[in-house]
């Protein structure tokens, strides 16, 4: 169905819903790239009248993508909970961007509602919401997941420690790990990213990871974040795999150049929970995802990039993760050209993802030729921990030295709780106190004597 | 509040094993103020090489030992906020630069481009040490090279754009590639056989990290030599090219 609006004698058209949506988001490099932009102040906002007006039933009787051409599509139509939706069905897009922000609106209600609500409404939403009203909504929601601790809990915030090395070197990335443990960073996960993407190589890994937790009985979850189908090799070996990890996207097109689809990703699912390592949960998958991604891959249908993203979370929904991790500052700007781009970019992904119920944390980063510095880092951190955001990124000193950008540091994460009075995970909090890495207080007290950096023999 | 020098010692025996930034103390939760000016400095090194500018001139004059013609083309990316925003752009040359091309068609092995990429210091830097070791290896093989190509605001694949023009059957560009905190003079090497407008990634071979400090000049120009003589015997590039050289180097 096409969409028409007049400002002062200009009439603004849009053909369907998916040029719609392009039309009505705010600016970013990577819509221009895909000549999907509006091409003036005016027309985005007319784009945005239009939407606000626009009933959410609409978005289930027009795909944005092709039911037939497109498995994500039809995971979103074939999954969705229409007893769920009863409660907003009568809701245009507007009215359902003041109902998120009435005071009614608490946590248990957006539980509720939350499978009723398809990626592409709560894309649309957000595009006519300000960081504020995103902000706002998020940290209402509580998703709580859990696999050997509690992440998400409300005054928690959790970090994964990422300790890469250029050449995967056991040593070098076991410095960095006793590092992050002394500064209390590691409840998400510890997480590596690595160099090589072999079996054999990730099984070295995961051994070394394994053996550090026993050793230090650390209640936390390990992942080795190498293509799915190697993890699926190893999980039906029974080598220790805690955590499945997998960058996703929003289109089936998109998962087909990471070469996945859907299947893929059910069967590593099935296969890491067969190992049933969780003691507290069994929440066992960590997904990636990040705006963009369709377009670099040329699989975007003309969706805008902020809309691929929130289809990616429809993915993630399917699979309980235990983590999803929007890397929002990585890819670049010709996606996400400064600081202010990324920042709404981040604040909208947290968004929809907390909104879709999905374990939300963010990778605050970008690269050296994007507009952004260590100032957006602190900017994007502190509204993200105002929003509630489960969990970021922990790397010595913001210098990630395998994949050369840089996110938030061990300190950043001291410097976000202690502004925000948030403490790590439960279980892990306890190993920390027994292990005097911190006090009662929370304050951190680990100096040269603490027994993990004396026992550290490399 | 500084820590004990007791701790710094504690930290030494881990720190020999990485690069990364590990005990480095702090202050409260902050990281205490020398390392993070250090920070600072390589990030703003990195910034610098992004926003630096191809030293044609000086880039001339060092290449006239060669004794080909050099030409200075642009993009169609034609100033560096486009270039960073429009990749699609760079990979174009502008119309005068295409015009320019044409008065150099002929019938040559390898055309050589250089183009800033996202580091010219990174080019300024290499390229031309680069090419000292590589240039003789090629022409001692008798494989004849196309006039130099200098491209402001070049993206990678606009190096197959200019071989084809100029009728060249395998394209070799070198160009820098995005600064790292610790690295931003990193210069990489691709190459295309059969080079022309459109293709992609997987058709071409790359070798990365060739600066002092990373892959040496001469380590580099071996490599990129066995793989323009395997590109030329097996008449293709990309993926189906493998790197067969020792692996004696770890970036």
């Amino acid at each position: 169905m096409s969409y028409r609006y007049t400002i002062q004698n200009k009439v603004y058209r849009f053909d369907n819903l998916k040029e719609l949506l392009a039309k009505a988001s705010p600016y970013r490099s990577g819509d221009a790239l895909a000549g999907i932009a509006a091409e003036t102040y005016e027309e985005r906002v007319a784009a945005q009248i239009v939407l606000a007006d626009v009933p959410l039933k609409a978005f289930l009787n027009e795909s944005i993508i092709p039911y037939e051409e497109d498995e994500i599509t039809r995971l979103i139509i074939d999954s969705h909970d229409t007893i769920a939706f009863a409660q907003i069905s009568h809701l245009t897009v507007g009215e359902f961007r003041d109902w998120l922000l009435s005071d009614e609106v608490d946590c248990n209600i957006l539980k509720s509602v939350s499978k009723g609500i398809t990626p592409e409404m709560a894309a649309a939403v957000s595009k006519i919401m300000r960081n504020q009203d995103m902000i706002a909504v998020a940290k209402k929601c509580e998703v709580i997941t859990k696999f050997r601790n509690t992440i998400g809990l409300k005054g928690r915030f959790s970090t994964r420690l990422q300790p890469n090395h250029p050449t995967d070197d056991p040593k070098g990335i076991m410095a960095s790990i006793i590092d992050g443990l002394l500064y209390g960073s590691g409840d998400a996960c510890i997480g590596i990213n690595p160099a090589t993407d072999s079996p054999a190589n990730t099984l070295q890994l995961l051994k070394i990871l394994d053996a550090l937790r026993l050793q230090f009985d650390i209640p936390t979850q390990s992942c080795v974040l190498t293509h799915i189908t190697t993890t699926i090799e190893l999980a039906s070996a029974g080598m220790p795999v805690d955590l499945c990890f997998q960058s996703i996207g929003g289109t089936e097109l998109t998962n087909k150049s990471f070469g996945i689809n859907l299947s893929v990703i059910e069967e590593a699912h099935r296969a890491t929970l067969a190992l049933g390592r969780g003691t507290v949960g069994n929440n066992v998958m960590y997904f990636e995802t990040g705006q963009g991604s369709s377009l670099s891959a040329n699989a975007h249908h003309g969706v805008d990039q902020q809309t691929c993203e929130a289809r990616a979370y429809g993915v993630a929904r399917n699979f309980n993760p235990l983590l999803v991790n929007t890397v929002v500052g990585f890819i670049g700007p010709e996606y996400l050209y400064d600081g202010k781009q990324i920042i709404r970019a981040a604040l909208e992904d947290h968004f929809c993802g907390k909104l879709l119920g999905l374990p939300m944390g963010v990778d605050v980063c970008y690269t050296n030729h994007a507009e952004a510095d260590q100032d957006d880092i602190d900017n994007l951190l502190t509204l993200l921990g105002v929003a509630g955001c489960n969990f970021i990124m922990g790397i010595p000193g913001s210098d990630d030295i395998m994949l050369n950008y840089q996110s938030t540091s061990f300190h950043d994460a001291l410097y976000i709780r202690q502004m925000l009075g948030f403490r790590p995970a439960p279980e892990f909090e306890q190993w920390l106190l027994k292990q005097d890495i911190i006090n009662e207080q929370g304050v951190l007290i680990a100096g040269a004597s603490n027994r993990l950096l004396q026992a550290a023999k490399l | 509040m500084s820590e004990e020098p007791e701790y710094h010692n504690a930290w030494k025996a881990l720190r020999i094993h990485t690069r990364a930034r590990i005990g480095i103390g702090r202050t409260g939760s902050g990281i205490p103020v020398k390392e993070s000016l250090e920070f600072r400095l390589a990030h703003a090194h990195a910034r610098d090489a992004v926003y630096s500018k191809l030293d044609t001139e000086k880039l001339t004059a060092s290449l006239v030992q060669f004794k080909l013609p050099i030409l200075h083309l642009e993009s169609r990316a034609n100033y560096r906020e486009l270039y960073l925003q429009r990749p699609d752009l760079g990979r174009l040359l502008d119309d005068a630069s295409a015009q320019q091309l044409q008065n150099h068609v002929g019938q040559t092995d390898i055309a050589v481009i250089i183009a800033d990429g996202l580091s010219a210091y990174a080019v300024n830097s290499n390229a031309v040490l680069l090419l000292e070791a590589l240039l003789p290896m090629l022409t001692d093989a008798k494989l004849t090279v196309a006039p130099i190509a200098l491209v402001e605001h070049g993206r990678v694949a606009v190096g197959d754009v200019v071989a084809s023009i100029l009728n060249a059957k395998l394209s070799l560009m070198l160009i820098g590639e995005r600064p790292g905190l610790s690295s931003s003079d990193s210069m990489g090497a691709y190459l295309t056989y059969n080079p022309k407008p459109g293709l992609t990634d997987e058709a071409r071979n790359c070798v990365s990290n060739i600066r002092p400090e990373g892959l040496p000049y001469d380590q580099a120009a071996r490599k990129l030599y066995n793989l323009i003589q395997q590109a030329f015997r097996r008449k293709l590039s990309g993926v189906q090219l493998k790197d067969n050289t020792a692996t004696g180097y770890f970036p």
